[in-house]
């Protein structure tokens, strides 16, 4: 039980800590140095729940199982990467945009807050907690979406704060509604938010109020998640905050989102003995799918052309949690996964291209491979691989999602496969000349740290070959506790 | 069942729900900045009011916390908070042009309508006061989007959000005498660093466009120019 706390109180620490290191250059390693610590303290706690199966905490405030403990590991692990990343990249930015102390205090400070924001999302057992930790993670963004301060960046932080909050309310109002209906069914009024409870009680929640609050629980997760035509605000706070963010925003934000919404919908399919939830979602999934995968074709910003790449990959995974069988459950587990380390590795690389080029305008980068093969070839294989290419796991995942569409809605296979040729044509249209490109004069390479970008894409490629096996198990722990029974 | 057959106590929640939903329609008529904020405080008040009646009927103690809560932020220290910025950033005097006037109140009326559909569902489930105080509730939430989508100053902007945030508290102090504790503060937490934050923000967009009005935040789009 103490990992659990630690997972959460080792966050909450550097908020405070960060905020007074005013000297950047520690404050980036002392950053890094409580990443790790969190992420072995997640590795620590992921063997527990391994060996014994779902823990509650004793105040019945924290509830960790199968599902939620692989997506702490991936949280604290992409966080650990990112701020690997961040220590150079950061001090590069405070050498060529002028970013005062304070601000890079804030940073970091806020950096750590939105590690405990996703970490107490994940982990609390209370469905309205877990709303106030989904709002907190936005709280803790806006302000570093703005960092630079520039009317784009203001803009885009203004955009993000509106949008989303006005989302998330609608989730809270959703959430008042599952207490209204869980209210009568739970042994005491405390009771009724709390998921192990709601979770055994689902079956005799009333449908109609609970459908209502589906409807609203979709709509507030589902602007978090970046499902189109809730969208707007993504691509923005992606493109215009520093690029550490936008890694972790695209890599977890996103999924802690859709782990709210698949947490709710479990409690709806048990309620409702029909695939209402399910096939909202799925046509929500597909919408975002197909239309992120055509404006992949339009944009002129790499940052933001890789944040409709995220979208696209979230309309994909929310259209199969929504299909829900084992197989298509498993897949979108697996892809939640890969899509993480490739898109945060991605955009690491990204910050680095845009550093060598000096600008994130695609017409402007150019030459990458030639300037700075490292960074030009991370760009290359993270694209190969979010694109779906054959050795990488994303390839795995959607070649299961694929199968269960084909089982289940033969026809919807159609679309799914345009949708991934036009994102593949839309991607590698951009990135050819950016990589191959001939160099600007003068282009010099910039100090760069490859190595997480590399660990990640070498995890990515592992998962394609062969899953191993204690996380094939976690994965299959987690399809049978979503979709009721085993894929394997 | 016809009103007057109802407890006194179900009345004067309806009446209080009613003049809830008035002060939103005031609040999407009124067009200058310091009589909005002096509306939402009000609105404010009045929630904390029924809070406080629900408490005390129901024999709740919990819910005074959140009736004094309640009235320390969205009626006292939000709306003071609002006026300061106004005063300091100088748009206290500032007329926001609302576009038809009319028309967006008309709007406003037929979302009240929508609202009452939409809560049919929960009719059957529930006495007539819960039902109406869900009505009323989505009513509040669907009018402070519209005071969003209507106004372009950003500190109407904010009133429209926290107005949202109003008629979600209605909607868990009426049907189900507020949720429990923990969420509740945690709710309150959030709203009070939202206000922070947003009086933040106006500095930023002051001191990066010289202006408030969202308008002129325009320059990220997908178009191809």
């Amino acid at each position: 039980m103490t990992a659990v706390w630690l997972i959460l109180l080792i966050p909450l620490f550097g908020i405070g800590v960060m905020a007074l290191i005013g000297h950047t250059r520690v404050a980036g390693w002392v950053n890094v140095v409580l990443s790790a610590v969190s992420f072995a303290v997640s590795v620590w706690l992921a063997l527990i729940v391994y060996a014994d199966g779902p823990l509650l905490s004793v105040s019945r405030m924290l509830y960790i199982d199968a599902f939620n403990v692989y997506l702490v590991t991936l949280t604290a692990f992409v966080g650990l990467t990112t701020a690997i990343f961040s220590r150079p990249y950061m001090q590069h930015e405070v050498e060529t945009r002028q970013i005062g102390k304070g601000r890079m205090r804030l940073y970091h400070s806020m950096y750590q807050g939105f590690m405990f924001a996703m970490q107490a999302a994940l982990t609390t057992n209370n469905v309205g907690i877990l709303w106030v930790a989904m709002e907190g993670a936005t709280l803790a963004t806006v302000l570093l979406v703005s960092l630079y301060r520039t009317p784009e960046a203001v803009e885009a932080a203004w955009k993000y704060f509106v949008l989303c909050g006005v989302g998330i309310a609608q989730a809270l109002f959703g959430t008042v509604l599952l207490f209204f209906a869980a209210e009568r069914v739970a042994p005491t009024r405390d009771d009724a938010l709390l998921w192990n409870v709601l979770y055994g009680a689902a079956s005799q929640l009333e449908p109609t109020v609970l459908t209502l609050s589906f409807v609203f629980l979709l709509v507030g997760y589902g602007t978090k998640v970046g499902l189109v035509p809730l969208h707007n605000w993504l691509p923005d706070a992606h493109s215009e905050g520093p690029t550490p963010m936008s890694a972790i925003l695209s890599g977890l934000l996103l999924n802690v989102a859709l782990y709210a919404l698949v947490r709710v919908k479990m409690l709806v399919d048990g309620s409702l003995e029909s695939n209402l939830a399910g096939h909202l979602m799925m046509g929500f999934g597909l919408l975002s799918f197909m239309v992120a995968g055509l404006f992949l074709h339009r944009q002129r910003d790499i940052k933001r052309m890789f944040s409709y790449s995220s979208i696209e990959h979230m309309g994909l995974m929310t259209f199969a949690f929504g299909i829900g069988g084992p197989i298509a459950t498993f897949g979108a587990l697996l892809h939640m996964t890969v899509h993480s380390l490739t898109k945060s590795a991605i955009f690491v690389t990204v910050g680095h291209a845009s550093q060598i080029a000096g600008t994130q305008a695609i017409e402007k980068i150019r030459g990458l491979i030639r300037t700075q093969p490292t960074v030009g070839w991370g760009l290359l294989i993270g694209t190969v691989a979010i694109a779906g290419f054959p050795p990488f796991g994303v390839f795995v995942s959607e070649f299961l999602v694929l199968v269960a569409t084909m089982k289940s809605w033969p026809w919807l296979t159609v679309p799914l496969l345009v949708g991934l040729a036009i994102a593949f044509a839309g991607l590698f249209r951009h990135i050819h000349p950016m990589v191959y490109g001939d160099p600007p004069e003068g282009q010099v390479p910039v100090r760069a740290n490859m190595l997480p970008v590399m660990i990640q894409l070498g995890f990515v490629l592992w998962l394609g070959i062969a899953v191993p096996v204690f996380l094939s198990k976690w994965f299959e722990q987690a399809t049978v506790l979503i979709s009721g029974s085993s894929p394997l | 069942m016809e009103f007057t057959q109802l407890s006194l106590y179900d009345q004067a929640i309806l009446l209080l729900a009613a003049i809830v939903l008035f002060t939103s329609f005031i609040m999407l008529a009124q067009p200058r900045i310091v009589p909005l904020i002096h509306a939402f405080a009000w609105q404010g008040v009045l929630l904390a009011v029924t809070t406080a009646l629900v408490a005390y009927v129901t024999n709740n103690p919990h819910l005074y916390i959140s009736a004094g809560l309640n009235l320390a932020l969205k009626a006292l220290l939000i709306p003071w908070m609002l006026h300061r910025l106004a005063v300091r950033l100088n748009i206290h005097r500032d007329m926001e042009v609302v576009k038809y006037p009319s028309l967006t109140l008309l709007a406003g009326a037929s979302l009240v309508v929508f609202s009452y559909y939409v809560a049919i569902p929960i009719v059957q489930l529930s006495a007539l006061v819960t039902r109406n105080a869900i009505a009323i509730s989505i009513a509040v939430i669907l009018l402070g989007m519209l005071l969003m989508i209507t106004r372009k100053k950003a500190i109407s902007q904010v009133i429209g959000f926290m107005s949202i945030e109003n008629g979600l508290f209605f909607a868990a102090v009426v049907s189900t005498f507020g949720m429990p504790m923990v969420v509740e503060l945690g709710v309150a937490f959030d709203v009070l660093v939202a206000a922070v934050l947003f009086g933040v923000f106006f500095f930023q967009m002051r001191e990066s466009i010289d202006s408030l009005d969202v308008d002129r935040l325009n320059r990220l789009r997908e178009v191809d120019e």
